[in-house]
């Protein structure tokens, strides 16, 4: 066409606009790329923190000055148990909510544990609860309770673990409650029948 | 007997599809990255079979040590701003702008409204080696005492962002006393719904939580 012949190398020609150059490989060396890909993997490997934190919910009990005496709802003594969570990750517990004076709750003691820990206490309950529901001295709406006082010395690993117990075993009602002088002094009283500091 | 030639093939491979995967990977991790952002103490939370996660926005987190100090931290940095505005209202800090911009990008902090001031005008180096003795944030049972200074952040960050959830992430050996005096705050605030931070284990089997995940094992 209008095109000028530039190649004056003499030579043949191909043919009409047809460039002679030399014919270079597309292909380029990828291994330094993977190494770098690797290396940025790694990297993020390390510093990523897959699992994300997984949380226990937790509802505590309406409070209000305002509430009288009669409106809050009370329990059956015979479907509760009481927890005292004290020092050293022992659980001291008793049937009942302790507040008859002239029959102190008979306290034992007991650990987290898979086996005959208070796991067991608690399935126990649940079980003695529904036999009085078939025999008709508990009401059908009635449910085993869990009562969950930690005293100054427990850890909030003990009373993380007492919640877990609850969800574990299905307890639907339990209370994190204060714990009074008198349950204090049951622990001082059993700490010294068995003669542990 | 004629030799038998193998043909002699070059050793270069097309490394194409390796980069490709490489960067497939890459991209994976650096979308699924999030970074750990910056705490001022190591925490050990204790475990549990709960598998809620934790809501991605609008977290207040008050950490607590196993030594019983307490750190409060936001996650937005947009609801700091306005909470550290309304903090040196509220308080009468005195701050300056730079002070609260060191805040609103900051991460938790565990001091006293009195050390407030010092502590956001350092650099952050020097804020670092400031938390490993800090005193934490004062508290108390009651949220009418002026002592109870964790009753005024979670107030005023309240107010700048009603639909902060509360989380707690204390260690595992931090005393009940210290958990016990947050929550009693909490319940002065009416909030009687919050989270509590806890790693994952597993269900032993078994027991009624067991059966409830596994409905068909049952025997």
């Amino acid at each position: 066409m209008a095109e000028m012949d530039t190649s004056s190398s003499g030579g043949h020609k191909k043919g009409p606009g047809v460039k002679k150059g030399k014919k270079l490989s597309t292909r380029i060396d990828l291994t330094p790329m993977v190494d770098l890909g690797f290396l940025l993997i790694t990297f993020f490997m390390y510093t990523t923190t897959m699992s994300k934190p997984k949380t226990m919910e937790i509802n505590m009990p309406y409070k209000d000055e305002n509430i009288k005496e009669e409106e809050q709802s009370k329990v059956k003594s015979s479907t509760v148990i009481t927890v005292l969570l004290s020092k050293e990750h022992r659980i001291y517990y008793y049937e009942g909510i302790g507040d008859d004076p002239t029959k102190p709750p008979q306290l034992s003691v007991t650990y987290f544990k898979q086996k005959d820990g208070i796991r067991d206490v608690i399935i126990n309950k649940k079980k003695a609860v529904e036999e009085l529901k078939a025999q008709g001295a508990l009401a059908a709406k009635d449910q085993a309770t869990i009562i969950i006082k930690p005293d100054e010395t427990s850890t909030y690993e003990d009373l993380v673990n007492m919640l877990d117990e609850m969800s574990i075993n299905d307890v639907k009602v339990y209370a994190i409650v204060d714990i009074t002088p008198v349950d204090k002094e049951f622990i001082t009283a059993t700490e010294q029948a068995n003669n542990v500091q | 007997m004629p030799k038998l030639k193998m043909p002699r093939k070059s050793t270069h491979v097309d490394m194409t599809a390796m980069c490709d995967v490489a960067f497939l990977l890459l991209t994976f991790f650096m979308l699924a990255t999030k970074f750990k952002p910056d705490e001022p103490v190591t925490v050990t939370t204790p475990n549990s079979i709960s598998e809620i996660p934790l809501p991605d926005a609008d977290i207040m987190m008050i950490t607590v040590d196993p030594k019983g100090r307490i750190f409060f931290s936001v996650d937005n940095p947009k609801v700091r701003e306005d909470l550290i505005n309304d903090m040196d209202e509220y308080k009468k800090l005195g701050l300056t702008d730079a002070e609260k911009r060191a805040f609103a990008v900051g991460a938790s902090v565990g001091v006293p409204f009195s050390q407030l001031k010092s502590y956001l005008a350092a650099d952050p180096t020097q804020q670092k080696e400031f938390d490993k003795t800090a005193t934490g944030i004062p508290t108390d049972t009651t949220v009418e005492s002026e002592k109870n200074e964790l009753a005024a952040w979670i107030r005023t960050a309240r107010n700048a962002n009603p639909k902060l959830r509360i989380t707690i992430k204390a260690d595992a050996d931090a005393g009940y006393p210290d958990i016990k005096k947050i929550i009693s705050t909490l319940e002065g605030w009416k909030i009687f719904k919050f989270n509590l931070i806890t790693g994952l284990k597993a269900v032993p089997p078994g027991t009624a939580a067991y059966d409830l995940q596994n409905p068909g094992m049952k025997k």
